[in-house]
């Protein structure tokens, strides 16, 4: 086995020299500016193109694209603006009303008005239809229909985060050809109203995008500049990096940072790193059947966090775009602070005192369990065996990774969380304190206060409640908040091209220089 | 003959249902699927839901046999990824990844013939070692290190083949070269000794001695005789190649059965892998068998034995 992996590792070190021979021998672009279509590769080929029947990165970007929302959220100004609703008021805790525009028509020339909206809205929160992702949906109760551009929306609690999902994940069908064709043809043949068209799809391999020239003026997004838009499905980073240095690729993301340094020197493409919502912590399994009880010592879990020297892993190794972290949930989403908040520095000689106290003067010996970013965990574990903990990597499939988690068989783990690009606590913190199977603190003051932070429409109580929910989490060191995790886009020189934390690529905006 | 082709198809079925079975148990094992399938957030009751819906809560055993009962019956379910029927998405990858096994398979035949006649005529010369060395460099090299290095040559320094997809017959080239080459040193190996042993024979003493021209004597009295034993292994290595694309086909982004099964692994898509697995293995199962019989047929010898 060892054998098998250090073979691989050879193998790797070779395609990694022959990518650095790449970038030696590459020549000028053969850009897709003269075609005007931009050719965006990808690793991922998303299941269903329908919005609501999958769950990977590039369907929420063609989501975004093809389709459009009811709320805009703009990525500068984190402000909510209408799209499809012209406006829109919470009428009780539970109720909102949202008053439609008019003249917006689907790509097929059907019109959008309350049909489509109460169509969609019934349609995907019936659990029924199965929808991919139910937190994105579950919470609905019902869409009535007040008036040809007029709609009642009503949730199953109070659920504050409406507007950001409504903002985010769901987009809206067009009614009669949703009702005829159903997921599937939707797959088959998208129909939206967003900046872009579907003109050619083949799953699994590629599909096409082009400009809707009859998309709505008072759309906050704006019309797409660039006319087409080819996004391919290659599953391999290194071929997907030989498309763009040979000229044939105009966007690729998620590319490795050493990979992405090398394409930084390559004359023809840019490289542009940005902040993405997803975040990096460890867990530190406190329960009673934990298999490292030295855990349950609050000191040993403060020694830990004191251990790690998060500046110099962020600077060195995670890269640009990327910052530490106080708490365990991205700065931007409402009600994420660090106000009050425990911190702990980089101090390996107080992680030893404390250590001690806590009746482990030589560090003990534990298990770490990740899934991604490995060469951040071997930092980690790197900085732990300084202080004495001996932490054995068990690096697996996430899937493997959760079911240990959940059986209680992990002690430490490296996790990563992206909240699905919700702009909202809600959709971090209480995974991991709420009480549910990946609780592995189940503190019970901390549970009560997320719970009064989740079910209050008063933007106030919520803030106090998850401020105080953070700080009796990071006070305890029940996790390890560490930082958040950039993406890397390469792309070519001629494109004009703009990262966000959300890490939506809003193809829309993009022009050629 | 009868007799013998009974008992090797016994054995290639049972072979079959063995790769089927491995196959089956090592996707299950690696980690659980409804968790995997449910996606990163999913909370426990979307995992049950997962695991019942698909019928992951029954025991392993049942869950094997209802699956291999219902392929036998020519139901292959539907692709839990993509929500389609897995038959046609599968046979509609089948076309690439067979055109691009016969089109590896002539490539190394294409190089390995001449090679290996070169290395048997020039017996021992430099000609020979230099033959030897390209055999050992194409089984040494992984293919998909190969393949990087073909790109970096003919995409990005020469510009002259498109790196990945699968459009037109451009986008071919680099696969057929990368995957053959691989499959290219056993025939060289196979068609030297052939070529040496026939060069060897009274008949070829014969042929020279009557006056006939060095090409005649080599390429229509010799190599006829020492090719003979290559079409059986061919069969085998068309099968080895078919079950070999799912590298090359990831790399180039090649839309073949290899692409969907890599595709299939990483979304725990069980419906489309497993038959995927047993479709190649019943291919090579099949492509073995007739290489036996064929083998058999030449030699009477192997009939007995």
């Amino acid at each position: 086995m060892e054998n098998c992996t250090r073979g691989r590792t050879g193998l790797r070190i070779a395609a990694g020299v022959l990518l650095a021979a790449l970038f030696a021998t590459t020549g000028p672009a053969l850009a897709g500016k003269k075609d005007d279509t931009v050719r965006f590769a990808y690793d991922q080929a998303p299941e269903s193109v329908d919005p609501f029947f999958n769950n990977v990165r590039i369907g929420v970007i063609i989501g975004a694209n093809v389709w459009d929302t009811l709320v805009y959220r703009d990525p500068n100004t984190s402000e909510y603006k209408g799209n499809l609703a012209r406006a829109w008021k919470q009428v009780d805790d539970r109720t909102i009303e949202f008053d439609l525009r008019e003249g917006v028509k689907f790509h097929n020339g059907e019109d959008f008005d309350a049909d489509s909206v109460v169509y969609t809205l019934n349609f995907v929160a019936d659990p029924a239809n199965k929808v991919t992702t139910q937190a994105n949906v579950n919470w609905i109760e019902k869409a009535t229909k007040l008036g040809k551009y007029k709609v009642r929306l009503t949730t199953k609690q109070v659920f504050p985060a409406a507007i950001e999902y409504l903002a985010g994940p769901v987009v809206m069908h067009p009614a009669k050809y949703y009702a005829e064709v159903g997921p599937k043809g939707q797959n088959t043949k998208p129909v939206g109203t967003g900046p872009f068209k579907v003109v050619n799809y083949v799953p699994g391999k590629s599909i096409t995008l082009e400009k809707n020239t009859g998309y709505f003026k008072d759309s906050p997004k704006g019309a797409a500049k660039i006319n087409r838009v080819e996004i391919r499905f290659i599953p391999d980073r290194q071929t997907q990096m030989a498309e763009m240095l040979s000229g044939n690729g105009d966007l690729i993301m998620h590319v490795p940072k050493d990979q992405a340094d090398q394409a930084a020197k390559v004359p023809h493409l840019q490289v542009v790193s940005g902040e993405t919502m997803r975040i990096a912590f460890m867990q530190l399994n406190s329960l009673d059947g934990t298999p490292t009880p030295a855990l349950k010592d609050p000191r040993v879990r403060k020694a830990i966090t004191h251990a790690i020297d998060r500046e110099s892993i962020v600077k060195n190794i995670v890269g640009a775009g990327s910052r530490v972290l106080n708490t365990q949930c991205f700065p931007s989403q409402f009600g994420c602070t660090d106000q009050g908040a425990a911190r702990y520095a980089y101090d390996p000689a107080l992680a030893k005192k404390l250590l001690a106290e806590a009746g482990f003067p030589g560090g003990f010996e534990t298990e770490i369990f990740a899934y991604r970013e490995r060469n951040q965990t071997e930092a980690i574990i790197n900085n732990l065996q300084q202080v004495g903990i001996k932490a054995k990597l068990n690096f697996s499939q996430y899937a493997a990774m959760r079911d240990a988690i959940r059986a209680g068989k992990a002690s430490l783990t490296h996790q990563t969380w992206g909240s699905f690009s919700v702009n909202d606590v809600s959709a971090s913190i209480p995974v991991w304190f709420g009480g549910e199977s990946d609780d592995v603190t189940q503190d019970k003051e901390v549970q009560d206060l997320l719970k009064k932070g989740n079910n209050s429409v008063d933007p106030n109580v919520r803030k106090q409640a998850y401020q105080q929910a953070l700080k009796k989490i990071a006070d305890n060191a029940y996790s390890v908040p560490l930082w958040s995790l950039p993406v890397y886009y390469v792309a070519s020189k001629d494109l004009n091209f703009t990262a966000y934390a959300d890490e939506m690529v809003r193809l829309w905006e993009m022009t050629w220089k | 003959m009868g007799g013998y082709i009974l008992k090797r198809l016994g054995l290639a079925i049972a072979v079959a249902l063995a790769v089927s079975m491995i196959a089956f148990l090592l996707l299950r094992l690696s980690g659980d699927p409804a968790i995997a399938i449910a996606g990163e957030g999913a909370r426990s009751e979307d995992i049950e839901m997962v695991r019942k819906t698909y019928g992951f809560d029954r025991p392993l055993p049942v869950q094997y046999v209802e699956w291999l009962g219902k392929t036998l019956r020519g139901d292959f379910g539907e692709s839990i990824y993509f929500k389609t029927p897995a038959a046609p998405l599968i046979f509609a990858k089948l076309e690439t990844t067979m055109a691009l096994g016969l089109l590896s398979l002539a490539f190394a035949l294409a190089l390995s013939i001449p090679l290996g006649v070169l290395a048997a005529v020039y017996r021992n010369s430099w000609i020979d070692r230099l033959c030897l060395a390209l055999a050992v460099l194409g089984q040494a090299l992984p293919n998909f290190f190969f393949a990087l290095l073909l790109i970096m040559v003919f995409s990005i320094t020469l510009r002259w083949l498109p790196v990945s997809g699968s459009d037109t017959w451009q986008h071919f080239v680099m696969p057929t070269i990368a995957l053959g080459y691989y499959a290219a040193p056993a025939f060289m190996r196979l068609i030297r000794a052939g070529m040496i042993e026939v060069l060897e024979a009274d008949y070829i003493r014969t042929a020279r001695a009557k006056g006939l021209p060095a090409s005649r004597v080599i390429f229509k009295h010799a190599l006829r005789n020492a090719v003979v034993p290559v079409v059986a292994l061919a069969a085998v290595q068309l099968g080895f190649l078919l079950g070999g694309s799912v590298v090359i086909e990831t790399i180039f982004a090649l839309d073949g059965l290899g692409y969907l099964a890599y595709q299939s692994i990483t979304f725990k898509d069980f419906p489309v892998m497993q038959n995927i697995v047993l479709l190649l293995s019943v291919i090579y199962v099949v492509l073995t068998l007739a290489s036996d019989v064929a083998n058999a047929w030449l030699d009477p010898r192997i009939r007995v034995a």
